[in-house]
């Protein structure tokens, strides 16, 4: 039993949260992508824009997250987005839109977008160091210990504060986006203008408003997203580079402009980074006398090592280019 | 628009004296002699090699971004793999390696690797045999799986032992260009995959590809301790030319100089033969109008994968060329800010499609990126002692790390500024037309 202890806590429960934070990520790539048809490159530097923000305020008022019995570092998380939503408006002002009203391809804004990335890094190493730092400051991180009520099973499933926040925020964004995009006015335009551009301009939305409305929610779920990856792990300001990649895979593994498949793909990435980096051989070992003789059964048996990771989102990513470019879920831009 | 549908009115005023690269190339020289004066002789010379070893690279970058509209984010990579095969072939021979069984151990797991994708092929042919096609995809991946645990532990055995026993398995022995001649082959090699794979969507997935593959290069050379030592580094590689041991540090660097030079004038060459053949204006046409020149009946995807594979190998050439000269091969050292962006700021600053801008914005960007370093040092050290002395600031302790950092800040602010401001670079591709 404490094998499946083990898978619970190695496999479902860090899953989901590599799953969670990709998705959230993967919706706001996507999102973006829909409205303004390029691929945001500096969507990895924006969440940890926003994870910074959130470092800020938390060394600026160590004591708030008392009041309230949550982390400082949730209590500063709106105005954190706030902020982050401020900026994601403010690059597109002044470097996107520029580009798009000279009508260039979109791999200029993709390219654009990169340079983006190594201003927000740039300046983020400036102000923060290139040293890891934890958002808890004053306070310490709880941890829970669930015992499973087996009495094989000795040891407890481990799960911690952030999170428990992180799958309540998860849930929360993506209901709220649910509700944002099918019952609000601004959100139905939304989905009009990633369906027809044109044809949405003709009937009279305003393409400016939708566009600082991405630019907002994108920038919000970044700084979330951002936030919760530092909260679980550290700070550090070079994240983004290894986030890019599965939240990319994320986003066309669900279909690009697809809100609902990102969260799918963002799991599916998530799922298969930690299957793929799990030993297999734990699972086995209680089994491994019904074993032939000759078989001996390795001690690591993980499909990649930790440090290949990056494999996993690639392959992955590679798989769907090959088969299904559109997606699981039939994206609608290619 | 990096890549312009030109107007009229360029090509009348196109001036018959090159005024604008005179200009260029003469503030260059200038730069160049002030660098000589200011840091002498064996240290501009060695920034001479570098940036001409980035020239290389940027004349890969730039028929891939400028002559066909291909963006390839991730040079680093590719330079990379230039840098291990230059290291792989040049490296003397690993006596503690070759010396015991664990060749044949090692030649015996590749063999087996290769009699597992035999397998695995020959699984996915199986519909041919008559086998149901679920029940052939479902056999396949089982199998896959299966075998690839298989052989994956077997080469972990085997990789660990070599590492405990014989350190790395060491290079080959060879003059150093075979491995640069290699390392674009595997370089152009990667790269048929990826476009493969890429060019026939849009172009956004190729960067994202090309991104990631990057970053799993390098870890890969980064943690396979038994290939490349890993974070240990390998040094010293040898030259192909006499090295500063016998000639001193300035005469050696300027033969190794004169070599890299060599390389561009030959690539230079054959890129211009290329360009004004009816080769260079059909990329031409597919990249400033995919839907005509297909009507036109080329073969779009055939080539642009030509295309792109070509500028891999110049990146991998390149990047062997970078390695052996560094004498030193640190799968760390490469960055996307030093091996990727570095490269794509000197195209695009230069002028993409042109390969003159392109050298020229090599050497003037790689020049500015040598002297940011001591200056930014210097502006940071100017504000620690003004805010010392009016306010009393106490500065963060790893501040000149910090400094640094400012450069990643000044390439973001060069891409995006250029792009807006100057998007065909300060030599723009002269397009012809004729009639």
């Amino acid at each position: 039993m404490n094998e499946l202890v083990f898978f619970i806590n190695n496999v479902v429960i860090a899953g989901s949260v590599t799953g969670s934070i990709y998705a959230i990520g993967a919706i706001g790539v996507t999102l973006v992508f829909s409205i303004m048809r390029f691929a945001h490159f500096a969507h990895a530097d924006m969440m940890t824009f926003g994870a910074f923000m959130v470092l800020l305020l938390t060394m600026a008022f160590p004591g708030a997250g008392a009041v309230v019995g949550l982390p400082t570092a949730v209590v500063m998380l709106p105005l954190a987005m706030a902020l982050t939503a401020l900026l994601a408006v403010g690059i597109d002002k002044a470097f996107y839109k520029p580009l798009r009203a000279h009508g260039v391809k979109p791999i200029v804004l993709v390219i654009a977008s990169l340079g983006v990335t190594m201003i927000l890094q740039g300046l983020i190493r400036l102000f923060a160091g290139t040293s890891a730092q934890s958002l808890y400051i004053a306070e310490r991180k709880e941890i829970y210990r669930l015992d499973l009520p087996f009495e094989l099973a000795t040891r407890p499933v481990i799960i911690t504060e952030p999170q428990v926040i992180l799958f309540i925020l998860t849930i929360a964004s993506v209901v709220g986006l649910h509700l944002f995009l099918n019952r609000s006015r601004l959100g139905k335009a939304m989905r009009a203008m990633s369906d027809n551009p044109d044809l949405a301009r003709a009937s009279g939305i305003n393409t400016n408003t939708i566009v600082a409305v991405t630019w907002v929610i994108a920038g919000g779920l970044a700084a979330i997203a951002g936030t919760l990856l530092s909260l679980d792990v550290t700070f550090k300001p070079d994240l983004s580079f290894f986030l890019l990649l599965p939240i990319f895979a994320a986003a066309i593994v669900g279909g690009v402009g697809h809100p609902y498949g990102a969260i799918a793909g963002g799991f599916v990435v998530g799922f298969a980074e930690t299957l793929a980096v799990f030993n297999w051989a734990v699972l086995l070992r209680p089994i491994a006398h019904y074993f032939p003789e000759w078989f001996e059964l390795p001690r690591n048996l993980a499909f990649v090592g930790t440090e290949y990771k990056i494999v996993v989102p690639f392959f992955i990513l590679v798989a769907i280019l090959v088969w299904r470019p559109t997606g699981i879920f039939k994206g609608k831009v290619i | 628009m990096s890549n312009p549908t030109p107007t009229p009115t360029e090509t009348t005023s196109q001036s018959r004296f090159p005024v604008r690269e005179v200009v260029l190339f003469g503030a260059l020289l200038v730069a160049v002699l002030g660098v000589y004066m200011a840091m002498g002789t064996a240290y501009s010379t060695r920034m001479l090699v570098e940036a001409s070893c980035y020239a290389i690279l940027a004349l890969g970058l730039t028929i891939q971004w400028g002559y066909a509209g291909q963006f390839n984010a991730g040079v680093m990579g590719f330079v990379a793999i230039g840098g291990f095969s230059a290291m792989f072939f040049s490296v003397p021979i690993n006596d503690d390696f070759w010396g015991s069984e664990l060749p044949g151990e090692l030649g015996r797991v590749l063999l087996y690797i290769v009699a597992a994708i035999v397998l695995v092929v020959g699984a996915t042919r199986l519909d041919r045999l008559g086998v149901p096609k679920t029940l052939r995809t479902v056999f396949a991946v089982i199998l896959a799986v299966v075998l690839y645990l298989v052989v994956i532990s077997m080469l972990r055995e085997v990789t660990s032992e070599i590492q405990s026993r014989a350190g790395f398995v060491g290079g080959l022995g060879l003059p150093a260009w075979t491995g640069w001649i290699v390392g674009g082959a595997l370089a152009g090699g990667i790269g048929y995959y990826i476009g493969r794979i890429c060019l026939g969507l849009r172009s956004d997935y190729l960067a994202i590809a090309t991104l990631g593959i990057a970053e799993i290069i390098k870890a890969f050379l980064k943690n396979s301790d038994w290939l490349t030592r890993g974070t240990a580094t390998v040094s010293p590689l040898p030259w192909p030319t006499p090295g500063p041991a016998e000639l001193g540090f300035t005469l050696s660097r300027a033969i190794y100089l004169s070599v890299t030079a060599v390389m561009i004038a030959v690539i230079f060459f054959l890129l211009h033969r290329a360009y004004h053949a009816p080769w260079g204006r059909m990329i031409r046409a597919i990249r400033d109008n995919e839907v005509s020149a297909a009507a036109m009946g080329k073969d779009i995807n055939k080539r642009r994968l030509e295309i792109f594979v070509l500028g891999c190998i110049l990146m991998g050439v390149g990047g062997g060329a970078l390695a052996t000269f560094n004498s030193l091969f640190d799968p760390q050292g490469y960055l996307p800010l030093n091996h990727t962006f570095l490269v794509l700021v000197m195209v695009i600053l230069g002028g993409p499609g042109n390969n003159l801008g392109t050298i020229f914005g090599a050497v003037a960007v790689y020049i500015i990126w040598l002297m940011s370093e001591p200056l930014a040092l210097f502006l940071m050290n100017l504000a620690v002692m003004f805010g010392e002395g009016a306010f009393g600031w106490e500065p963060p302790a790893n501040l000149s790390s910090r400094a640094l950092q400012a450069r990643v800040l000044v390439i973001g602010l060069l891409i995006t500024l250029v792009l807006r401001f100057a998007p065909k670079g300060l030599l723009p591709e002269k397009v012809k037309h004729h009639g």
